[in-house]
């Protein structure tokens, strides 16, 4: 076929392809100004435009796969149906914290996760470049293939120079498509619906162009499936690859499937479909089997094609990955050819477009606030150039990988190299996602680690015939044959990939895991951390600010957003924010919202590492570090504490309040009985000194009284005397009570011996008022031991206060002694006046002093003070029972002597 | 010659009180408490009364007031002998109406002269 025919018609389709990009946004500008919906808000659109996962690869490679390995070539595609059903849980939440946060990269998003590190973002756009230039270099690879073998070439010779080389100029077309597309915009959130739209018609071209070649191999060429593998299995070399015979390993099965896992969500092209142009979450209920549905379609004619090229080719040398664009070309089918040709060129531009796009807006570019404060008004144009500039770039890079290196594999087997090294992104994004502990340092030493050894182990030897010696490989870098890159640490029963796969994501999750569980997550981390991982918990974008220090006036951040987005968008913007939080816009200075808010939508346009480094330069943030958090905390904590320790204080203050004034009442009421005691003391040393005095006055100055009045008056005035005498010591007594300076003498006693003795003591009493007192002597002897004449002293107490109280003739006294366990009781009961029981207990009370209806008792009102107080220097207690006419009971007990 | 009434619930005191009325020639009557006092009061009308303020059943200063408003005892003078002798009982005890206030102990030859002085006036 004359290669300007194939030129014309790959500029057609380019053309057609640019067509409906331009058409797709016309349309979208005038539906969003009609307000109906997006043509990207439907879910078929997005399943096809996932579709981008099907490269070059798919389309010519897994018929060459295929034809030497037999079903091998499925695992790659099984991988996705398999995890397609997790996509409602891993891809839904991923796309949540994308649009919450605005990412708009798989750099973005691992640097926005982990403390908005640029580092972290410059780190995995370096991976994602490595990683990717060998899969565009494929790209590359099979559309000047394709084109060489349409073009009737005999193969893809090696121009000698670029500029004489079809390949390069294919890759400036495609770079001036892809500029023309996916840089037209600055804000990379805003959706690109030129390029989706065009992207989901490749995926249609590509799905019915290989479905047109694999139908007409089938049943053009052949029978139907059964004549072609009917004839296939009567070949014993196509007989081994329909089965899984020795040559398979199922280790290979296991990591293809398992590297195709990640692959689909985390290949830039991928990333960028599957979350950034994501417009509804919902749209993932319908691709989640829509898209495995159209794996299945474009695989299902990969055997059939590859079985039906070997048959009809034979032996003849012909690279496999070519079947299906040369079997119609040398069956004559110019226009199947060419169809095929289109399909092959359409699955290229599409991974190529999509995929430059997705790295080009990584952050690193336009990253240094330095170069972005000196561009002034000019970073919103640079932005663009650079990105342009970036798009460039990488495909001159790939071109040079295709012509030097990716020349001589297969194209299965770069592409998987590409895989694994997307692969190492799933333990910081998984983790990322789900464990809050995921810590920066951790995610960056797994990077780090697994990328090299991805690096060591993949790349290393696809250059060495060309840069490296060839004994690297056979004995390992200085000998160190354990070194060997394809057999590291003697683990030479897997192929590349899979021992790749196995070290370098053995050692990233190792270092993930260790670094964030051994290395401090810094405040900033942290928070990003609960960010993502409770993202439906946050369900409000851009507002769900962090904690945020410093101070920026409004005006700082207008301006920032004006240099990036001009001013009429900024006010819309500002203007918008403020409604939404109803805020006033005169405030001078920027609250932590309007901040984060300001930093989401600039992070849309250039990252968030980035964002976040504009905003702080402005912003003069000063860095919050974990022990400001912990100083915060510790605050609100220590607030809290002091909170309740005022609390406490004034439960206590209430507490004693009460206490003082319960004392104050106890006080003022003791105050009154000590005055009441007071006179009750004066009166009673007054009414003895009285008598004495008078009577004394009466004998001295009248001579003439006769002996038996002096007697009289003589032994009044010796009585009065003695109860002056006993009143004081009394008194001192229970001084020595008070000031604890009484000694007790103790001693055994029988206490039976010291109740009858008081008995005696009292008798003459008792019998002055015709009282009878009566003890039953026969109770147990009761050994205590005691100060017998304190305890003299409590029973003549007890036994004249009874007789006091009793009507005399009438009164009738009864002393008890009853052994309880360890104690003993005495009681003495009386049938006397009796008390009231609201008195009892004022009458232990020193100074008290019931009064009688007839006479006022005699006694100082110590009596009961002092021998209470005597009981309890003997570890006993006294009690009264008594009601008013009943007379009373007065019972003290006394613990036993053990010994 | 007097009608005197003592009332004091210490015996010993009414028996020096009236040793020396008896020995001044007064007609004496006793009583232990202030109920007594009241029953006595009604019959013998005395001339000077001589009461002790806290005793049971009615207090020295109950039956001054009682005296001194009752008909019938405008003739009778009160003394009253108390060991309460702060400001404020020799107050209350004039306010009560009594002539005179003597605090316990007191001397025996100055209370014998008041009695004399108070009976004379």
């Amino acid at each position: 076929m004359n290669s300007l025919t194939i030129v014309v018609c790959s500029l057609l389709y380019l053309g057609l392809l640019f067509g409906i990009a331009f058409w797709a946004e016309r349309r979208e500008r005038t539906l969003v100004a009609r307000q109906k919906q997006s043509l990207l808000n439907n879910p078929y659109i997005y399943a096809l435009s996932l579709a981008v996962y099907c490269t070059a690869w798919t389309f010519y490679g897994s018929v060459g796969q295929a034809a030497t390995q037999g079903i091998n070539f499925l695992s790659v595609y099984i991988g996705p149906t398999l995890a397609a059903p997790l996509w409602w849980i891993v891809l839904r939440k991923i796309i949540r914290i994308c649009k919450i946060h605005r990412i708009t990269s798989i750099a973005d998003f691992i640097s926005a996760r982990y403390g908005k590190n640029r580092g972290l973002g410059i780190l995995v756009t370096v991976i994602c470049v490595a990683g990717i230039i060998p899969y565009i270099s494929i790209q590359l690879k099979a559309t000047a293939v394709s084109f060489a073998l349409l073009s009737g070439q005999s193969s893809a010779t090696h121009a000698p120079s670029f500029l004489t080389d079809q390949a390069f100029y294919m890759t400036l077309l495609l770079g001036a498509f892809t500029i023309l597309f996916g840089t037209r915009k600055l804000e990379a959130t805003e959706r690109h619906e030129g390029l989706v739209t065009a992207i989901a018609f490749e995926s249609l071209v590509k799905l019915i162009a290989f479905l047109s070649v694999g139908l007409y191999v089938t049943f053009g060429l052949f029978d139907g499936p059964g004549d072609i593998f009917e004839r296939a299995s009567q070949q014993p070399a196509l007989q081994a690859s329909l089965t899984f015979g020795p040559g398979h390993s199922s280790a290979d099965w296991f990591w293809y499937t398992l590297l195709s896992i990640p692959a689909i969500l985390f290949l830039p092209r991928q990333f960028q479909v599957a979350v950034v142009e994501n417009v509804e979450e919902r749209h993932l209920n319908k691709a989640m089997w829509l898209f495995p549905l159209y794996l299945f379609l474009i695989t299902l004619f990969v055997l059939p094609v590859a079985f039906g090229g070997k048959l009809w080719f034979g032996n003849t040398g012909l690279d496999a990955d070519g079947y299906v664009l040369s079997l119609p070309l040398m069956t004559g089918q110019k226009g199947l050819a060419l169809l095929a040709y289109i399909g092959g060129l359409s699955a290229a531009t599409s991974m190529i477009i999509v995929e430059t796009t997705a790295l080009s807006v990584m952050p690193w570019l336009v990253s240094r606030p330095a170069w972005q404060l000196k561009l002034g008004n000019q970073s919103s144009r640079f932005v663009v150039y650079t990105r342009r500039l970036a798009i460039l770039t990488l495909l001159l890079i790939s071109y040079g990988y295709y012509r030097d290196v990716s020349d001589r594999f297969s194209l299965v087997s770069v592409g998987m190299i590409s895989f694994a090294a997307v692969a190492q992104f799933s333990p910081a994004i998984i983790g990322g996602i789900c464990w809050k502990n995921g810590a920066q340092a951790g995610a960056r030493l797994g990077l780090i680690v697994g990328t090299a050894i991805w690096f060591y182990t993949l790349i290393v030897p696809t250059l060495i015939p060309v840069l490296l010696p060839e004994s690297l490989l056979t004995d390992g870098p200085f000998g160190l044959s354990f070194l060997k890159p394809q057999a590291l640490f003697g683990l030479n029963s897997l192929t590349p990939i899979a021992h790749s796969v196995f070290w370098s994501l053995f050692f990233n999750v190792g270092c993930y895991v260790w670094g964030s569980i051994n290395r401090p997550q810094t405040a900033l981390d942290h928070n990003q951390a609960i960010l993502f991982v409770d993202v439906f918990q946050f369900n409000r974008p851009s507002e769900n600010t962090a904690i945020w220090k410093g101070k920026v006036s409004v005006d700082a951040l207008r301006k920032l957003l004006i240099t990036f987005f001009g001013p009429e968008q900024s006010q819309q913007t500002l203007e918008r924010f403020a409604r939404r939080n109803r805020l006033i816009d005169r405030q001078s200075y920027a609250d932590p919202g309007l901040v984060t808010f300001t930093e989401t939508m600039l992070a849309g346009a250039i990252g968030t590492a980035s964002a976040r480094i504009l905003v702080s330069s402005i912003a003069k943030e000063d860095p919050i570090t974990v022990d400001e958090i912990i100083r915060i905390l510790k605050t609100s904590q220590e607030l809290m504490t002091v909170n309740k320790e005022l609390e406490r204080k004034s439960n206590e203050l209430q507490q004693l309040t009460q206490q003082l004034s319960e004392t104050n009442e106890r006080l003022k009421q003791m105050d009154q009985q000590k005055d009441e005691f007071l006179s009750t003391i004066t009166h009673e040393i007054r009414t003895p000194i009285t008598s004495i005095r008078a009577l004394t006055e009466i004998l001295h100055d009248n001579d003439d009284v006769d002996t038996a009045t002096r007697q009289q008056f003589l032994g009044t005035v010796i009585k009065e005397s003695e109860r002056l005498t006993r009143l004081i010591n009394q008194v001192l007594d229970l001084e020595r009570f008070e000031s604890g300076r009484m000694r007790l003498h103790l001693e055994p006693l029988l206490l039976r011996d010291v109740i009858k003795d008081a008995v005696e003591a009292t008798a003459q009493l008792a019998s002055e008022k015709y009282v009878t007192v009566q003890f039953l002597a026969n109770c147990p002897p009761t050994p205590v031991v005691a100060d017998r004449d304190r305890l003299m002293q409590v029973l003549i107490n007890l036994l004249s206060n009874a007789i006091k109280f009793c009507e005399p003739e009438k009164g009738h006294i009864i002393v008890r002694l009853i052994v309880e366990g360890a104690t003993c009781k005495v009681s003495v009961c009386d049938n006397g006046a009796g008390i009231d029981p609201a008195l009892h207990s004022l009458i232990f009370e020193k100074f008290y002093q019931v009064q009688g209806d007839h006479r006022k008792p005699k006694g100082s009102g110590l009596g009961l003070a002092i021998t209470k107080k005597i009981i309890e220097l003997h570890n006993g207690s006294i009690d009264v029972d008594s009601q008013p006419g009943h007379g009373s009971v007065f019972t003290f007990q006394l613990p036993l002597s053990t010994g | 010659m007097a009608n005197v009434l003592i009332a004091d619930d210490e015996p010993n005191i009414l028996l020096s009180l009236e040793f020396l009325m008896k020995k001044e020639g007064h007609k004496v009557f006793i009583a232990r408490d202030g109920g007594e006092a009241y029953e006595l009061l009604q019959h013998h009308k005395p001339d000077l009364l001589m009461l002790d303020i806290m005793m049971p059943r009615m207090n020295g200063l109950e039956l001054c007031k009682y005296v001194k408003s009752t008909d019938g005892f405008q003739h009778s003078k009160i003394i009253i002998l108390s060991a309460k002798g702060k400001e404020i009982d020799i107050q209350r005890g004039y306010e009560s109406g009594a002539d005179l206030y003597v605090a316990k102990p007191f001397s025996t030859r100055d209370l014998v002269a008041k009695v004399n002085q108070l009976l004379s006036a």
